[in-house]
């Protein structure tokens, strides 16, 4: 019961980008078209559950042990920044199919704000390896369906008329609005 | 290269012209995270313009010493350290804003204007233009967050800085999530449509001149 909640609250009711405000550059950069949002979601899933794995062990073995704690945004960064090449560099070597599929999208991803805020907020909300786990694929599956919904909602938008200072980025942001809010109706869920 | 601009124009271009939030979408995350009231969004714009200020300066001391492949990890780090100055000074002066703004001041690390500046201005410019480019830009961003602090602030619950100026509760919605959205969607709109003014305007003064 305690996995599902955190679960559910990951993905819909603190839904990391409509809510906690992560995520948000790839959020408009990609989310143009379904087929990159859907390649983006997949790799951030993957590489938010690694980084969050290796990060957590980092903290609780390294940084603690030692009292280095304030090294934790620049140890997070490098790791994170370094897993990201190793996870490029060894996904092109074992499933080629899948590096086609991810591979434009995970040099981006080391600028995501949401693999280090994930990584962090595990740490203050003091969870433990498998609580953190699940904590990280169910965000990085709610930041998944915010951007594939928003971008199936952006290929909509295209074809309609609006006023000519609205077009591109302020119509989206609105929209972007709007979907926070119908979020925001999860919110007595648990 | 673009042409080179003065140290006026260099500080200047970071308000509206080249603003970071409004016409180039760097870092909206802190943007969108911090700004329910004007006062978070000056202290996240500040602390984001220290930041710029000293990475811009470092990185463009230390250019040469750096070998092109490992640029990128190497400006990480450097940015990385002075976001950690950042984060335990508001810690230990600041304990109020500082758990305000909570998780996004070690997420300065990753908030592509910083890094965007490194890349595009420090690493090829002089110590000083990087310095007074880091400042501009950091203080164009932080009027941006001031700028959608107080809009959120004055709709959502009729007070500006903390001060209220009228009775009763404002639209909720635009201190929660989906009014962060909504109002930074209206200011871009707004700011847009400034520009395109101020361009015609240039226009037609050519015009006459020809």
């Amino acid at each position: 019961m305690e996995y599902f909640i955190i679960i559910i609250s990951a993905i819909f009711i603190n839904n990391i980008i409509l809510s906690q405000f992560l995520g948000i550059c790839p959020f408009l950069g990609v989310s143009g078209k379904s087929s990159t949002a859907w390649g983006m979601s997949g790799a951030v899933m993957f590489v938010m559950t690694i980084a969050t794995i290796v990060t957590y062990l980092i903290q609780h073995y390294i940084l603690e042990p030692y009292g280095i704690t304030f090294l934790q945004t620049v140890a997070y960064i490098l790791v994170i920044a370094s897993l990201v090449q190793m996870v490029e560099i060894i996904l092109k070597k074992v499933s080629p199919a899948m590096y086609q599929a991810l591979g434009v999208f995970l040099p981006l991803i080391t600028t995501n704000c949401a693999i280090l805020g994930v990584a962090l907020l595990v740490v203050q909300k003091d969870l433990n390896l498998l609580q953190s786990v699940i904590f990280a694929a169910a965000s990085a599956f709610g930041f998944g369906l915010a951007i594939v919904l928003f971008a199936g909602i952006r290929e909509r938008l295209e074809m309609s008329e609006l006023p000519e200072g609205m077009k591109g980025v302020p119509a989206a942001l609105i929209v972007a609005g709007i979907l926070s809010m119908a979020f925001m109706g999860f919110a007595g869920m648990v | 290269m673009e042409k080179v601009l003065s140290p006026r124009e260099n500080f200047v271009k970071g308000f509206i012209r080249e603003n970071p939030v409004f016409s180039l979408l760097l870092g909206l995350c802190p943007v969108l995270g911090v700004t329910s009231t004007a006062i978070n969004g000056l202290g996240m714009g500040l602390a984001t313009t220290f930041v710029l200020l000293m990475s811009n300066t470092v990185i463009a001391l230390v250019k040469n010493l750096i070998p092109d492949k490992v640029r990128i990890p190497s400006f990480i780090v450097i940015i990385a350290s002075f976001v950690t100055i950042v984060d335990l000074v508001m810690a230990g002066f600041l304990p109020a804003l500082h758990a305000q703004l909570g998780l996004f001041i070690p997420l300065i690390v990753v908030n592509c204007i910083v890094l965007g500046r490194a890349e595009a201005f420090a690493s090829k410019n002089t110590v000083a233009a990087s310095a007074i480019d880091g400042l501009g830009m950091g203080l164009g961003f932080a009027f941006a967050l001031t700028l959608l602090g107080a809009v959120r602030e004055i709709i959502g619950s009729l007070s500006l800085f903390g001060w209220k100026f009228a009775p009763g509760d404002g639209l909720l919605v635009f201190v929660l999530a989906p009014g962060a959205f909504i109002a930074l969607g209206f200011l871009i709109a707004l700011v847009d449509w400034y520009k395109r003014e101020q361009e015609k305007k240039e226009k037609n003064k050519k015009k006459v001149a020809v």
